[in-house]
């Protein structure tokens, strides 16, 4: 019984229905007939970044637009095509896909220029991908994604940053000099994924004991747990109890 | 008698007298390891925390101070670090509802309503009329519990007690009605994906009714209590100053926000759950300091109470939770002899009439609903400011990722900036005024 975290096994035996680039079938995990719901037929687009391999193509819509072309008008188109390497419009959200090189001009322009006025960085956060279905990773689509979610209160607008590196290589700079709100979020997301923010005034554990091994909250870090005995019956912990997929 | 000791131990040297050895223990070699010289003799670092009673839980602050002046400010957090994030990863879409609830514990309903909604984007879905409108009014009610908590550990800390046992005691009525309305005092995991677990039980409504008769002639009584009070306006005015370009540059929002003089309120200015439809005031003050802090809290408690009066007034009866029978928790709990249990109603339906309810109920238990791959960010304006749900799906069964955006964990940010060169009093009354709490903090 693996746990939950690898999926590669069962993405294994799935692979003859399940097509590659990303993709995922069924309301119920079924694959083949026997679903006559409906929604077998459902097929649905990976998550953004490791297995999410399409960009949104333009326009966007609302104003996606006029922050995206606010945004080319602030760097300048050469930089805009070398930093942003995927749009992604999904739920009413926009989400780019940034070249960590370029991050720091871009959360300059976008908090600087009079047309985008992205003032408050609300939240800087890890997602790992490893493991989760789709195409293996590989170095072109790196598993842990740095994500910065920016808010522009002249505007009422919100926006998503999405900066991918791999375990061998994370560094990303730091947006502390733009957003001094984010030193905590770069803390917690170097103590929970690992990632390193090049620039970050002291980039320490923060939830974590300072001598503490590990990243936890990356896919390959086991949650820990006992097993309970609980009325005859031995409940086993979370991570290694029966999962669906 | 032999002993081992090194005769050369700095804390403790020894000398040989007719009674035997003698040690005279030391202190420490405080004036080699620190140098003195190079620091002044007034530089005092004093550590408080993480178990003090005016740092609102387990919060350490290593405050550096010449005199009683604070030049430095280091706020050290993590020691109520639960692990809730990871922990939903290992648990199907219903059940973190459950896990959300309990990380900021005095507005866990706040919790749970930014995770739905995070969950009900990811899903296409919306919760019907009803259950939105329950939804407000259950979280106006959590946000007036949740300041009057704010306003008495605030008189605790600046001295004022009287001010504790009546936050507290206003508190409980609060509580009550919850209890009442969702089965438990704290961690409800009432707003589930979909809806609500439940509806409103007979007779809550009069009483939420009863509570908006007593509650203004309580608030009156706070500010007669301490709004016009010499020593609790000395106390917060002026203190812990920050003002918009600084809170906006530190991530702070909420009432501080507010209290720094812009209307910023995710309900006005992003509504959600309908809050478009209600009518309600944003109080802002333009002091900047403590004081200000205070009067917005107050003034939104008051806000509050319109937005429950509403929200009863436009109650309709119908579902609390979506139709969709693949998402809809099945069983709907009654109320048995024993408190709580199952409804006997919906045992017989799917023992002995509905072989797709049965499916459906045993799917949805065992398995959990899926929920269509991609990601979210859900603000809503939690009783300390934005909260927000990043939360990822890869399709399956079970979150693949849940990040909280919570205000207290971007709020202690500004404890520095609000602290250092003011007096280490001011400290606990910049602490105060933020209305940190730990248990969303360190998550």
């Amino acid at each position: 019984m693996t746990g939950p975290g690898d999926r590669s096994g069962e993405d294994a035996g799935q692979g003859a229905t399940a097509p590659s680039g990303g993709f995922r079938k069924g309301a119920f995990g079924v694959s083949g007939s026997g679903d006559t719901s409906g929604f077998g037929g459902l097929v649905r687009v990976e998550p953004g970044g490791a297995v999410a391999l399409h960009s949104t193509d333009r326009p966007y819509g609302g104003y996606f637009d006029e922050v995206t072309d606010a945004l080319i008008e602030a760097v300048g188109q050469a930089t805009y095509d070398a930093a942003v390497q995927r749009v992604l419009v999904d739920r009413g959200e926009i989400t780019y896909f940034v070249a960590r090189e370029h991050l720091l001009t871009l959360v300059q322009a976008l908090r600087d220029d009079e047309a985008l006025r992205f003032e408050l960085c609300s939240s800087v956060s890890g997602v790992d991908y490893e493991g989760s279905g789709g195409p293996a990773t590989t170095p072109d689509r790196p598993r842990l994604h740095v994500v910065h979610h920016l808010t522009s209160m002249t505007y009422r607008r919100r926006i998503r940053l999405e900066v991918a590196v791999t375990v061998e290589d994370p560094h990303v700079p730091s947006v502390t000099s733009v957003y001094p709100t984010a030193d905590w979020h770069e803390r917690e997301t170097w103590d929970m994924f690992g990632v390193v923010f090049d620039g970050h005034p002291a980039l320490t554990r923060i939830l974590m004991p300072d001598d503490w091994d590990g990243h936890p909250q990356r896919k390959d870090y086991p949650l820990g747990g006992v097993p309970v005995e609980y009325h005859d019956a031995t409940i086993p912990p979370p991570d290694t109890r029966r999962s669906y997929r | 008698m032999s002993t081992t000791y090194n005769p050369a131990d700095p804390y403790a040297g020894s000398r040989e007298t007719t009674e035997g050895r003698v040690y005279t223990v030391t202190g420490g070699d405080w004036d080699q390891t620190l140098g003195t010289e190079a620091y002044g003799e007034e530089r005092l670092v004093v550590n408080m925390g993480p178990q003090h009673p005016s740092t609102h839980g387990v919060l350490r602050l290593v405050l550096d101070l010449e005199g009683e002046t604070v030049t430095k400010a280091r706020v050290v957090i993590g020691y109520l670090h639960t692990g809730i994030e990871k922990n939903t990863e290992y648990r199907n879409w219903t059940q973190g509802t459950t896990f959300v609830t309990r990380m900021d514990y005095l507005s866990p309903l706040y919790n749970e309503a930014g995770y739905c909604l995070a969950v009900e984007k990811l899903l296409g879905v919306e919760a019907p009329p009803r259950a939105q409108t329950i939804r407000v009014l259950v979280m106006e009610l959590n946000r007036i519990a949740s300041h009057m908590v704010a306003l008495a550990t605030f008189g605790m800390e600046m001295g004022a007690l009287t001010g504790m046992t009546n936050g507290f005691r206003e508190r409980e009525m609060v509580l009550d009605l919850l209890e009442e309305i969702t089965g438990l005092r704290m961690n409800h995991a009432y707003i589930r994906p979909g809806g609500l677990a439940q509806d409103l039980p007979p007779g809550a409504v009069e009483h939420v009714r009863e509570f908006l008769q007593v509650m203004p002639d309580r608030v009156a009584d706070f500010h007669k209590l301490l709004t016009g009070q010499p020593i609790w306006q000395a106390r917060l005015k002026d203190a812990g100053y920050l003002d918009v370009t600084g809170c906006v540059a530190l991530g702070v929002t909420g009432p501080v926000l507010r209290a720094a003089g812009l209307p910023w309120d995710l309900r006005k200015v992003e509504p959600y759950l309908g809050y478009e439809t209600y009518d309600f005031e944003v109080p802002t003050a333009d002091t900047c300091d403590a004081w200000g802090r205070y009067l917005v809290r107050m003034a939104e408690v008051n806000e509050s109470l319109k937005i429950i009066e509403q929200a009863l007034d436009r109650l309709e009866p119908g579902p609390v939770m979506v139709e969709d029978k693949k998402i809809a928790w099945p069983a709907q709990l009654s109320l048995g002899p024993d408190g709580m249990g199952n409804s006997l109603e919906h045992v017989k339906h799917i023992m002995g009439q509905s072989m797709e309810a049965l499916i459906h109920h045993f799917k949805l238990v065992t398995e959990g609903f899926r929920v269509p791959a991609g990601q979210v960010y859900v603000p809503i304006e939690s009783p300390r400011g934005e909260l927000g749900y990043h939360v990822v799906s890869d399709g399956g069964t079970r979150p693949w990722r849940v990040h909280v955006r919570d205000p207290s964990f971007v709020n202690l940010q500004a404890t520095a900036a609000m602290s250092e060169g003011g007096m280490i009093a001011d400290v606990i009354a910049a602490i105060a005024s933020l209305d940190p709490v730990m248990g969303g903090c360190d998550r």
